[in-house]
């Protein structure tokens, strides 16, 4: 539970953690809120031997709404996005996915950066960000690139991030009229990784059939899963009982969960189903309310 | 109903809710635990611990390790071995490695130990050193472990198979009759899975050899400080280490629950380092250390059988159970005792005939078998008999309440003598078991349920009508490695009328420094605030066992009663040479002596007090004292009735649990507010092996749940309220009329837990789950069932 020696660094401009990034190479890494980095190093599974803490980065911590899209910085901390009055009126998806994260202890220091650039199939933002067909903005030696949520996963702690790159905000489309999200947990106490979870975003045209439909799937792959048949199958349809139910059937199928202590790959499938059903009759719900 | 109360708040006897004195030092921050102790030039001890559940050690590289700045010594098995000191005993007289020499028996066993000047280095130091190990055949399954060619583990002690011991109580032929006799047999398997004390304090110690005066002071994590300094002279006696020399200090501890009773071998390494060395030694263990290596509860397999007569009668109870303990029985049990106090197991109800054995195996696992909040082994054995009672109600198609109440030991039967050779003190079942249905509506929810399960839901309503037995020894019957199990109280009244009261035992949390003063303010009217309790010095507390078992209130707390009866008598004497009356002239009231017939001629406990060092009769000793080794006549037999209703989601398998009623009788009550707290800790930690807990380990002995992201403790979210109450059936022969109430709800919470899911289930046939019940079990059972 101690990691080995390591030395720190906390810039105070992008440029300048741009350039300790590029000077030490792979043995370097960023740290945000620590909270999935300092674990990996006390288990000594990750080692490097240079951090390079954002905090002092100015910048990377508003939220904001501007040009059609909800802007969020890398380093806004999740009780940041829990306590914001924009984030809890308008992104219902993503204030309930950021108040299943963890604890109140995690969630005072984790970032939403932290969250999706780790990778990690477990954490609950990269489901959420792909439902809402979010950019992910990264700023490396060769400039700023923005990459969509749904083509940022690539394998198990994985991202498309390359090893010199930054990630400094998250931007969200902002959500037309009679819009809803919801998201969907099943996790075994506080704290713990989802079992499986749904994240559904959707919106309703004049007509009341789907002129959006986003779908994301936590901890059911070794990726987050973005689930585009379901999500085509109700894409300009009205949102019946049996389209819905059709559409969770095709996220349990295109899944691919592994068996483990929180249950079998049947159970999770069977799980995903169900959570989809939930989470996507709530969406339905906020949305025609509003 | 609270008991009475003799006295006023100011002296904050028995009954009172008297806020916990030991809490503004916790509260404050201002608890000083093993890790909190640093002292000159001390050093830091980390453990290299094994990959393999079992290998060969083929060699030990400590080259890099030592040629790191700050290592200042590498200790292996061999280098123990020259003093003998790479074994040592259990306190179930099996025996344990401190360091191996030869094969590693579980994953993380202590392979080799680094002692470092900075815990850091020391950290480091580990990575660096190179262990080559040959993987052996692990032998995982205890029931695979009796297999003719299961390999075979304890080769070191002569032996040819894996059987530690058998064991058995009870009448097998009469037991047989009644069986073959019956009009109704139920039979099913339970396996109580292994679990984990996991305190929030890990276990850890600072050993201090002084070369100079050739003594040894060890701080440590330990809820029996006394028998751990007895042990230490008996193993190290012969490296010098005499017991006038050896001081055990157990600071402040967060949490023992059975766990800190066991001498872990880093302690001894630690122990070993300091002797070597010359230097201050800490070690303190990580939580995946602890939670991997220390000695772990439960992990029983049981089969069960109640027959009955078609009208609900039980007539006999039979239990057949394989006992897994790792690689060395670790348990820390009675010494007459290795399957602890199962015997219990007929439970609260009047069963003619009954027959337990238990056969105990050695596998690669890690050793044990403690006593976690629970008086060695009743868990399992309240479990057994609560599952049972509801299994077989189901198949009589009688509801569990009514099948309770035909079968319940009757007021009138106490003393009661139980088919396995118990005499149970005193109880009123029915009473506890009446209460906690009034509280919770018992009725109007059987009615409740029936719409529901109309409608397809799934709604359960399950009941415990649990008794405990605690309070060991009567020493006759119950000793650790010889050391019989009375407990002590030294009690000495300054000149001003203050207090200091020292204690054999070592309080974990339970609130001692409370309780113990309550008592001491009861008899002699001195108030609580002003009686300072102190345990876990050997040096300076007297002798005693220890506290588990939930034994300190029916042993220290009854020592502390008759220790402030002895001062009384005294204090007496000196009252009477004061007022100038005789003895017999005079009465007492909560801290004074009056004059019969004359009220206005008094003198208080502190006049006395006073008098004991300034006036004191002539021909009398001076001062006021009194020291006291109880011996208890008979075990206490603590009981209460638990009702549990759950809802559960058929889409998800979550089992909700929307109300828990808990009725506990404990006798009188010191302090209710304490006995509520140790209620809804306990009912806390009756709920999480319930539903989430267990130690599993794959086919290699690889620990699956070797951190908390994968052990599973409940946090305030999860936890239900807890609805407590109580009925007061005092304890005859407890000077105080007290029993334990420790451990009550650990031990009788899980069953009304597991017997309400399962009653929510009893339409699709369900008779049994075992714990833990997670939302995958449950969904499994629906599925297989074709409900969902
Ligand atoms: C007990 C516990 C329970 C948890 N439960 C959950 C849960 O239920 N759901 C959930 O979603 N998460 C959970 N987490 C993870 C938590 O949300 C982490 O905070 C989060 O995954 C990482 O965010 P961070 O800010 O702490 O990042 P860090 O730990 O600092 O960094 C994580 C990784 O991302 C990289 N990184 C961070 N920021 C950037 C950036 N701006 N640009 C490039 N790379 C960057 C780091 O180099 C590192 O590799 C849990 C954590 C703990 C300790």
């Amino acid at each position: 539970m101690i990691p080995p020696p390591f030395t720190y660094a906390a810039p105070t401009s992008l440029e300048e953690a741009l350039a300790l990034l590029q000077q030490h190479g792979p043995m370097a890494k960023i740290l945000a809120g620590g909270h999935s980095l300092l674990p990996m190093m006390k288990l000594r599974l990750l080692e490097p031997e240079v951090l390079i803490d954002l905090r002092r980065v100015p910048g990377l911590d508003e939220i904001r709404e501007e040009n059609g899209y909800l802007h969020l910085g890398a380093m806004v901390r999740e009780v940041e996005l829990e306590e914001h009055p924009l984030i809890r009126e308008k992104y219902p998806l993503l204030y309930e996915t950021t108040r299943w994260i963890a604890d109140p202890q995690v969630r005072n220091m984790g970032t939403i950066g932290g969250n999706l650039a780790h990778g990690d199939p477990g954490n609950d933002h990269p489901a959420t960000m792909m439902a809402y067909d979010a950019q992910l903005v990264a700023v490396g030696p060769r400039g700023e690139r923005v990459i969509p949520a749904r083509e940022f996963f690539l394998d198990f702690y994985t991202t498309a991030l390359e090893p010199d790159e930054i990630l400094t905000a998250i931007r969200i489309p902002i959500p037309p009229p009679r819009s809803g999200g919801a998201y969907e947990k099943l996790e075994r106490k506080v704290g713990d990784y989802a079992t499986a979870a749904v994240a559904v975003q959707l919106s309703l045209a004049e007509d009341g059939t789907l002129s959006y439909v986003g779908i994301g799937l936590t901890n059911v792959a070794h990726v987050p899963l973005f689930a585009a048949r379901s999500c085509a199958h109700l894409q300009g349809q009205r949102p019946t009982p049996e389209r819905i139910d059709e559409a969770a059937q095709m996220a349990s199928e295109d899944c691919n969960p592994r068996s483990d202590l929180r249950g079998s790959a049947e159970y999770k499938r069977a799980m995903v189903r169900e959570l989809t059903r939930r989470a996507f009759r709530r969406a339905l719900e906020r949305a025609q309310g509003g | 109903m609270e008991a009475e109360v003799r006295t006023p708040p100011t002296i904050c006897g028995m009954g009172h809710r008297m806020k916990r004195k030991e809490d503004a030092r916790f509260l404050f921050g201002k608890g000083r635990y093993v890790d909190d102790i640093k002292l000159p030039g001390m050093l830091y001890m980390d453990i290299v611990r094994s990959p393999f559940a079992h290998a060969r050690i083929k060699s030990i590289n400590a080259e890099r390790a030592l040629a790191m700045d700050g290592v200042v010594a590498v200790i292996t098995g061999k280098d123990l071995e020259k003093y003998n000191l790479h074994w040592m005993p259990t306190l179930m007289g099996d025996t344990q490695m401190v360091l191996p020499t030869d094969r590693v028996m579980y994953q993380a066993q202590e392979v080799a130990a680094v002692i470092a000047t900075d815990r850091y280095i020391a950290a480091d130091a580990v990575e660096a050193i190179e262990v080559e190990y040959e993987p052996l055949e692990p032998v995982i399954d205890p029931f695979r472990a009796l297999e003719p060619d299961a390999p075979v583990l304890r080769t070191d002690k002569g032996k040819t198979d894996n059987h530690i011991w058998h064991w058995e109580v009870g009448d097998r032929e009469a037991t047989e009759r009644a069986f073959q006799e019956a009009d109704v047999v139920v039979k099913q398997q339970i396996y109580i899975p292994r679990i984990h004390v996991a305190s929030i304090e890990t276990c850890g110690c600072i050993a201090d050899y002084d070369p100079v005066e050739g003594k040894l002071t060890v701080y440590m994590t330990t809820q029996a400080p006394h028998v751990v300094r007895t042990a230490l002279a008996m193993v190290a006696g012969h490296v010098g280490l005499s017991e006038e020399k050896i001081r055990v200090i157990s600071p402040d501890i967060g949490g023992g629950f059975g766990g800190k009773v066991p001498i872990y071998p880093g302690y001894v390494i630690a122990i070993a380092a300091s002797v070597l060395l010359g230097k201050p030694v800490k070690w303190i263990e990580d939580r995946s250390e602890n939670l991997q290596a220390d000695s772990f509860a439960r992990d029983y397999h049981i089969t069960a059988e109640l027959a009955a007569t078609k009208e609900g009668k039980i007539t006999a109870l039979r239990i057949k159970t394989l006992a897994d303990h790792g690689y060395t029985d670790a348990a820390a049990n009675p010494s007459k005792f290795p399957a602890g106090l199962f015997s219990i197991c007929t439970g609260s109800y009047d069963i003619k005939h009954a027959f337990v054995e238990v056969d105990a195996v050695y596998t690669n696992k890690p050793p044990g078998g403690i006593a976690y909040r629970c008086s060695f082994r009743v868990t399992e054995a309240v479990h057994a008999i609560e599952r049972m009672v509801d299994v077989l109600a189901q198949k009589l198609g009688m509801d569990p309440a009514e099948l309770r109440f035909k079968n319940f030991i009757q007021p009138d039967q106490f003393p009661y003598k139980s088919a396995l050779g118990w005499e149970y003190d005193s109880g009123n079942y029915p009473a506890a078991l009446r209460k906690a249905m009034d509280l919770i509506g018992y009725e109007e929810l059987r009615r409740e349920q029936a719409e529901r399960r109309a409608r397809g839901e799934l709604m359960g309503i399950g009941i415990s009508s649990f008794t405990e037995i605690v309070g060991a020894g009567p020493s006759r019957h119950f000793d650790i490695l010889g050391i019989k199990m009375f407990d002590s109280c030294e009690l000495r009244i300054h000149p001003t009328g203050k207090a200091i009261a020292r204690f054999g035992t070592k309080s974990q949390g339970q609130g001692h420094e409370t309780t113990y003063a309550q008592i001491i303010a009861e008899e002699l009217g001195i108030p609580a605030e002003h009686v300072q309790v102190e345990e876990g010095d050997t040096d300076t507390a007297p002798y005693g066992l220890g506290t588990y078992a939930s034994r300190s209130t029916p042993t220290a707390g009854a020592a502390a009663a008759m220790a402030a009866r002895k001062v009384r008598e005294k204090a007496r004497k000196i009252a009477a040479y004061l007022l100038e009356v005789s003895e017999e002239d005079l009465e007492w009231e909560p801290g004074v002596f009056r004059v019969k017939g004359a009220p206005d001629k008094s003198v208080t406990i502190q006049d006395i007090a006073l008098a004991a060092y300034t006036n004191h009769p002539p021909g009398m000793e001076a001062g006021l004292e009194a020291v006291h080794y109880y011996d208890p006549p008979n075990l206490t037999f603590p009981f209460g009735s638990y009702i549990c209703v759950v809802d559960i989601d058929k889409g998800t398998g979550q089992v909700k649990i929307r109300r828990f009623v808990a009725v506990d009788d404990c006798g009188h009550v010191i302090n209710p507010m304490i006995v509520e707290g140790q209620i809804h800790g306990g009912l806390t930690m009756g709920f999480a092996p319930a539903m989430m807990e267990e130690l599993v380990y794959d086919e290699e002995g690889n620990i699956l749940t070797g951190s908390f992201m994968d052990y599973l403790l409940p946090t305030a979210v999860e936890t239900p309220r807890w609805e407590t109450a109580r009925t007061v059936t005092p304890s005859p022969h407890h000077p105080l009329g007290a029993k334990g109430v420790g451990e009550s709800a650990t031990v009788g919470a899980p069953a009304a837990i597991v017997n309400a899911v399962v009653d929510a289930l009893s339409p699709y046939g369900v008779t049994h789950i075992d714990i833990p019940i997670t939302p995958y079990k449950v969904w499994k059972i629906l599925h297989e069932k074709g409900v969902v």
